[in-house]
């Protein structure tokens, strides 16, 4: 059960590792039913801090409380209250689909009444009805991914906390697992999930950008991109798309293909555009089409290391 | 606590043995196994000593003592030989252990009543047979010649040989009881050592320690099938004590298996606790070796007195469960003893086995590092 409206709160968290430390005084503000999204590169800290709020590691300094119950108190309590998916596949690979979900069904202490009407969720969920008696060490990862999902989620708790549950997992599978947390979300679940996919980040209410163990950036998406990116992306619209990237690049300016498409980002909007023009024409290029757009998180991110 | 979570580990756990061969040859195969090498290894009898025999006297009574040694059941003999050089041939070649040689004189000597003396020869290098040996034949020869005795021959033949000799020893009656607690005790402890090792090894107890289950809920559901294959363990080692190893078991069954169960309850618990502080299955099986095995197989009394002890060591063995196992099992089988002459040793197991329990419910952590 959650003892108030704020599913997660916590103030100058903080773990060392002897001399490294590996989350760096945080703070965190998780209102219900919201999508939070982690996001960082790899070794910033965000397995550590999910440790830490599940109650699985001890903090070495801080305060605050997950479900309204204490992180350094009461970890028993809030394990109670919430699902955690591990970063590593953490079910049994000798038992069968099956078996695993009887197990943590079990462990959870789910009604008698509920786990039939559980396990078929949780099957349905992973899409592996067909396969309840496979072991579990033969399925592929995605489907593993989707299992240990179900089986953190049987006792149906209000607060889920995912630690990189998309990663290895084929993009397919990945929109249908963001579909699944967007559905949990609307019915009230808190969830906490970390991710180092840039693009996965729009799908989140809000989100905490974690570098080296701080938070360096928080707020919606929208805010994120509005706030921090200072640059300006162009997408244009060519005849000879190669070619203009490589006009573009040598004039040394940034610039990427996206599908038929040419991003350039620049500083100055007034100043580079009659520019990009005149060097197209002059290699023969047809712009269709020049316009800014909204840049993306991962363009946000890479804005924000360079300046840390 | 809740039921529905011992069960679901105690389920699980059963289901990962018996996907597991190696976990089930260790349970079921490893016991019968021990039992068997060291059944018959360890051993203080000695049976069917190859024996040559060289008749000088050839007579109706020194055949008589030939026929002493082979119906003794100690004895084989091999061949008559002729020749006294003939003696080192199988003795050296380690075709004969023993050679029995019979003077020209033997049977004049005696019906004149004058003592006689037969030579004998025995290959001294496993000296444990060699001395056995030695005192069958001073045993045989003695009764060889009470029985001339009593025909009213007033001789008697010298055995030159003095050494210990237990005529109705069968040390395996001894031994093999003792061997099935030294054995349960190293099982017991090498089974469980693996459980909780095992989950953090292969990742699972991350996932584990994220739930509510309680440690004593976890190490309960974890022992359950453990102690279904001890005491399943402990069933075939009496089996095949009595079937094989023609082990009388004077007194209960049912009482047997009630304080089996017993120390292999505090056995398992030892093993969960190793595998708790060990947290690798490398470190934590050889610990649970070697902290069974040794004081089981040297201190418990199984195979070597505790009287004959030093005092220190004395003092130690009362902290060893395999002694108390050991007394029980060796009062039940041999003596027929009834629970009340078996309390004490029944007390020490049960504080034992809760003891453990409570320290490795303490010493579990639901925490990562």
């Amino acid at each position: 059960m959650i003892r108030s409206s704020i599913a997660v709160k916590v103030r100058g968290l903080t773990k060392k590792f002897g001399d490294f430390t590996a989350v760096d005084n945080i703070d965190l503000n998780i209102k219900k039913g919201e999508i939070f999204g982690f996001l960082g590169p790899n070794g910033a800290g965000k397995s550590t801090t999910i440790k830490m709020l599940c109650g699985l590691l001890l903090p070495t300094a801080g305060e605050g409380s997950v479900g309204g119950w204490d992180i350094m108190k009461e970890s028993e309590e809030i394990k109670k209250t919430i699902g955690y998916m591990s970063q590593k596949f953490s079910l049994y690979d000798d038992l069968t689909v099956e078996e695993n979900i009887h197990f943590f069904s079990g462990i959870y202490g789910v009604a008698t009444s509920r786990k039939k009407e559980r396990l078929e969720w949780a099957l349905e969920m992973a899409e592996l009805q067909d396969r309840r008696n496979a072991l579990t060490k033969t399925l592929p990862g995605g489907f593993k991914q989707r299992l240990a999902l179900g089986c953190a989620l049987l006792h149906e708790p209000p607060i889920i906390f995912l630690d990189e549950p998309t990663s290895g997992v084929d993009p397919i599978s990945r929109r249908n697992f963001w579909n699944l947390i967007n559905e949990m979300s609307k019915a009230g679940t808190t969830i906490f999930v970390t991710t180092h996919y840039m693009d996965e980040a729009d799908y989140c209410n809000r989100l905490a950008l974690i570098y080296r163990g701080r938070i360096i950036a928080e707020g919606t998406p929208n805010e994120l991109k509005q706030k921090y990116m200072t640059r300006y992306v162009l997408e244009m619209e060519v005849d000879k798309v190669v070619e203009a990237m490589e006009v573009m690049l040598k004039k040394g300016m940034e610039a990427a293909i996206f599908g038929s498409l040419l991003h350039v980002t620049v500083d100055n909007i007034e100043k580079t555009v009659p520019q990009i023009k005149k060097v197209l024409k002059e290699s023969d290029i047809t712009l269709t089409r020049i316009e800014r757009i909204m840049p993306s998180l991962e363009d946000v991110f890479v804005t924000l290391i360079e300046t840390t | 606590m809740k039921l529905i979570r011992i069960k679901a580990v105690a389920k699980k756990e059963l289901i990962q043995i018996w996907r597991d061969p190696l976990s089930l040859a260790m349970a079921f195969l490893m016991p019968v196994m021990l039992l068997f090498i060291f059944g018959y290894a360890i051993t203080l009898d000695v049976n069917n000593i190859r024996t040559v025999i060289y008749d000088m006297d050839n007579s109706s009574l020194s055949r008589e003592l030939v026929a002493e040694f082979r119906e003794s059941g100690y004895f084989r003999v091999i061949e008559n030989i002729y020749a006294q050089k003939e003696i080192d041939k199988y003795i050296d070649s380690g075709k004969a252990i023993a050679a029995i040689s019979i003077p020209q004189n033997f049977s004049k000597k005696i019906r004149k009543g004058e003592n006689t003396e037969l030579q004998v020869i025995v290959d001294g290098s496993d000296s444990n047979t060699a001395t056995i040996a030695l005192g069958y034949i001073s045993a045989i020869t003695g009764k060889y010649s009470q029985k001339v005795d009593g025909r009213n021959i007033k001789i008697a033949i010298d055995p030159r040989i003095r050494v210990w000799y237990n005529p109705e020893l069968k040390s395996k009656n001894f031994i093999i009881p003792g061997l099935i607690a030294v054995i349960m005790a190293v099982i017991a402890a090498l089974l469980t050592s693996l459980t909780f090792a095992r989950e953090w090894e292969r990742g699972t107890m991350e996932q584990l320690i994220s739930t509510p289950v309680k440690t004593y809920e976890l190490i309960a559901g974890k022992l359950l099938p453990y102690f279904l294959i001890g005491f399943i363990d402990v069933a075939m080692s009496v089996m095949l004590a009595k079937i094989l190893f023609g082990v009388p078991l004077k007194g209960s069954p049912f009482l047997l298996m009630i304080l089996s169960s017993i120390f292999i309850f505090g056995g398992l618990t030892m093993g969960i606790l190793i595998s708790i502080i060990a947290r690798s299955q490398l470190v934590a099986s050889q610990v649970a070796m070697i902290a069974t095995f040794l004081p089981a197989f040297l201190l418990s009394g199984f195979m070597f007195a505790i009287s004959n002890m030093p005092r220190p060591l004395q003092i130690i063995t009362h902290f060893i469960p395999a002694k108390y196992f050991v007394t029980i099992l060796k009062g039940i089988f041999l003596k027929g003893s009834p629970f009340k002459l078996l309390l004490i040793e029944t007390t020490v197991l049960s504080v034992f086995g809760l003891l453990v329990f409570v320290l490795a419910n303490n010493k579990f952590k639901k925490r990562i590092v």
